[in-house]
């Protein structure tokens, strides 16, 4: 069984499918966050490992399942995204984007730090709910449920996401904050309050892809550090411009990155960044953004 | 997009002398390290890093650009050197040479695919650079994966300094890190030096008097790759092995550390923010994880607090340039 390619390829496409849909929901959120603080959030993967963590304690400290901890985390972590923007990131607003860029650096040390001197370089063992155990034979491969959920989610989310941000009141005002702060805020608006919720919206994201991470990943202080990196070039490739380019971006990488893996995996670390290089030279805007 | 350029507030009259003075005190500092019962291995290393810090710095700190990415630049030197030295028997000036100039190549290469982006996406492009380069010495033959290059023979220098000698290996390490520190020194302060503050404070305006402004910020990076490159190649004689940690992105970070803490776009800030930096990871060794703690938290409060740095805040005290 497992020996006949198209079964390996499948299972490679599918694993491409899902470290994809991580993609997008995390560039996605970098995206949010970037068209409304024009910061590049360094932390982000410090809060998807966060996002993980915060599932991993639910169920071993409150005894709330998986399902519990799907909504909750990102609620709570995404709270603490909006103490940090309170209490650090608004001070340093208008300064030059390096020091946001080095002041979330350092956060990420912080938080990674901490969790690997409290819990090892090793992961914690996060089960797969009851109720997306086992898998369903399609014929040509076995797909395990919890993969093919994962999947789902983060479409829906992400879709969710674009339709609040492209198609709903509040959208609008967050797009129109993102050209003009000044001119929406004279409307009265209060633009401090919706670059606050934006934070901890994008934030939310992050931790959202650390929950569902956690069954398949294990739930490690590092898991967010090198994932971070890739999503970067993600984001390089795709361009900040736009949210329905940064998750298309989000899930086609992922995808090649799986076929990487099949038909040359040397290269499967590699192929991100190789891209990202080819990406510059062709076409340096990157494939759906505007120039910075 | 209007953004303070952060350093330009802290550039008061240029006095070479106080600079000047300055280096003298610390030229005489170094060489009578071996008088005191200050670790004469620890110093080599500090200024290694700190010679790697005013490379970054030289880039950073006069162009206004963040690279994310210069481990690759002092691991690339440090692998090659190493290599050339143990597997093809070069003598050590040959080797730092050619590790310093596959670093100068590297530099070149991926200049000219950063330079094509700005600001926040030239962190992150330069980032993923360094991470591509990782993974190719992660699964490169001759780099021996996590093992490294080990017992990398030091030889004898122009044929007759041998590197092996504590003594001898301290001072040439020292005169390299006053000859590159004086080259850097001159750079900032050549024509071709102000051209690039010119670019920093006002891009457009330099562009409008027609300079050609990507091709001197190539030409930054590219020296700022370089003398990156050195700083490795010599890391790499003086430790005697060279391994994956001088390519990952936690030095690319603790790079920016010491620029930052030191004081960004001063000129012995780096060297400052190096031997600080070294010195809290010799001493705080046994404390595990809590270094990088202390490490972010000194990011957050350079950042929050005092971003002209060390230097550039004592600068800023007594009016000075340093």
């Amino acid at each position: 069984m497992l020996g006949i390619n198209t079964q390996a390829l499948f299972g490679q496409l599918l694993l491409g499918l899902i470290n994809g849909s991580f993609y997008a929901l995390l560039s996605l959120g970098l995206a949010v966050i970037f068209g409304m603080l024009n910061i590049i959030n360094f932390a982000h993967g410090a809060l998807f490992m966060m996002g993980a963590f915060c599932a991993y304690f639910l169920l071993t400290w409150f005894d709330l399942n998986y399902w519990w901890a799907l909504v909750l985390a990102p609620l709570i972590i995404g709270a603490f995204g909006i103490v940090i923007q309170h209490t650090l990131l608004r001070r340093i607003a208008g300064l030059d984007h390096l020091y946001s860029l080095l002041l979330t650096f350092g956060l990420a040390l912080i938080i990674q730090g901490v969790f690997l001197n409290y819990y090892g370089s090793s992961g914690l063992p996060y089960a797969i709910p009851t109720a997306l155990q086992g898998g369903t034979n399609l014929g040509f491969m076995f797909l395990p449920n919890y993969r093919a959920w994962v999947v789902v989610v983060s479409l829906v989310v992400c879709l969710a996401t674009w339709f609040l941000i492209e198609r709903t009141r509040f959208g609008s005002y967050l797009r129109a904050a993102t050209e003009n702060p000044q001119l929406v805020s004279a409307f009265g608006i209060n633009v401090p309050l919706m670059i606050t919720l934006t934070y901890g919206l994008g934030v939310g994201l992050a931790a959202l892809a650390g929950v569902l991470a956690a069954p398949i990943n294990q739930v490690r202080p590092l898991m967010g550090a090198d994932f971070i990196i890739v999503v970067f070039a993600v984001v390089v490739i795709g361009g900040m411009g736009s949210i329905l380019g940064s998750i298309v971006t989000g899930f086609a990488l992922g995808i090649i990155e799986g076929l990487t893996k099949y038909f040359y995996p040397e290269a499967s670390n590699t192929v991100v960044f190789l891209l990202m290089v080819l990406v510059l030279l062709v076409k340096p805007t990157g494939l759906t953004g505007k120039a910075a | 997009m209007t953004t303070t350029t952060a350093r330009q507030d802290a550039q008061p009259r240029r006095t070479i002398g106080d600079e000047l003075t300055v280096f003298i005190v610390m030229a005489i500092l170094l060489v009578i390290v071996p008088l005191t019962s200050i670790y004469p291995y620890f110093v080599m290393q500090a200024l290694c890093f700190a010679l790697f810090a005013c490379a970054f710095n030289l880039f950073l700190g006069y162009s206004g650009l963040l690279s994310f990415g210069h481990a690759m630049f002092l691991g690339t030197a440090g692998y090659v050197c190493g290599h050339a030295a143990k597997v093809w028997g070069f003598s050590p000036e040959l080797a730092i040479l050619a590790g310093t100039a596959a670093s100068a190549v590297l530099g070149l290469l991926s200049g000219i695919v950063a330079i094509r982006r700005q600001g926040i996406y030239f962190a992150m492009i330069t980032l993923g650079l360094a991470q591509l380069m990782y993974f190719f010495y992660l699964q490169a033959k001759f780099t021996h994966g996590e093992d490294g290059i080990q017992g990398i023979p030091q030889g004898m220098l122009f044929g007759f300094l041998d590197l092996s000698k504590p003594m001898t290996l301290y001072y040439v390490v020292v005169a390299v890190f006053l000859l590159a520190f004086l080259l850097i020194w001159r750079i900032i302060n050549s024509p071709f030096g102000e051209v690039l503050k010119s670019i920093r404070e006002n891009e457009q305006r330099a562009i409008s008097l027609g300079y050609k402004v990507d091709r001197y910020k190539l030409m930054a990076f590219v020296l700022s790759a370089t003398l990156s490159g050195l700083a490795g190649a010599v890391k790499v004689i003086v430790a005697q092995n060279a391994s994956l940690t001088d390519v990952h992105w936690s030095m690319s970070g603790e790079v920016v550390l010491m620029v930052l803490l030191g004081g960004l776009g001063t000129i012995y800030g780096p060297v400052v923010g190096a031997f600080l930096v070294i010195a809290m990871q010799q001493y705080l060794a046994g404390a595990g994880q809590w270094v990088v703690v202390i490490q972010g938290v000194i990011f957050v409060v350079c950042v929050m607090t005092f971003r002209r740095g060390i230097v550039g805040e004592v600068a800023h005290l007594f009016k000075r340039s340093l």
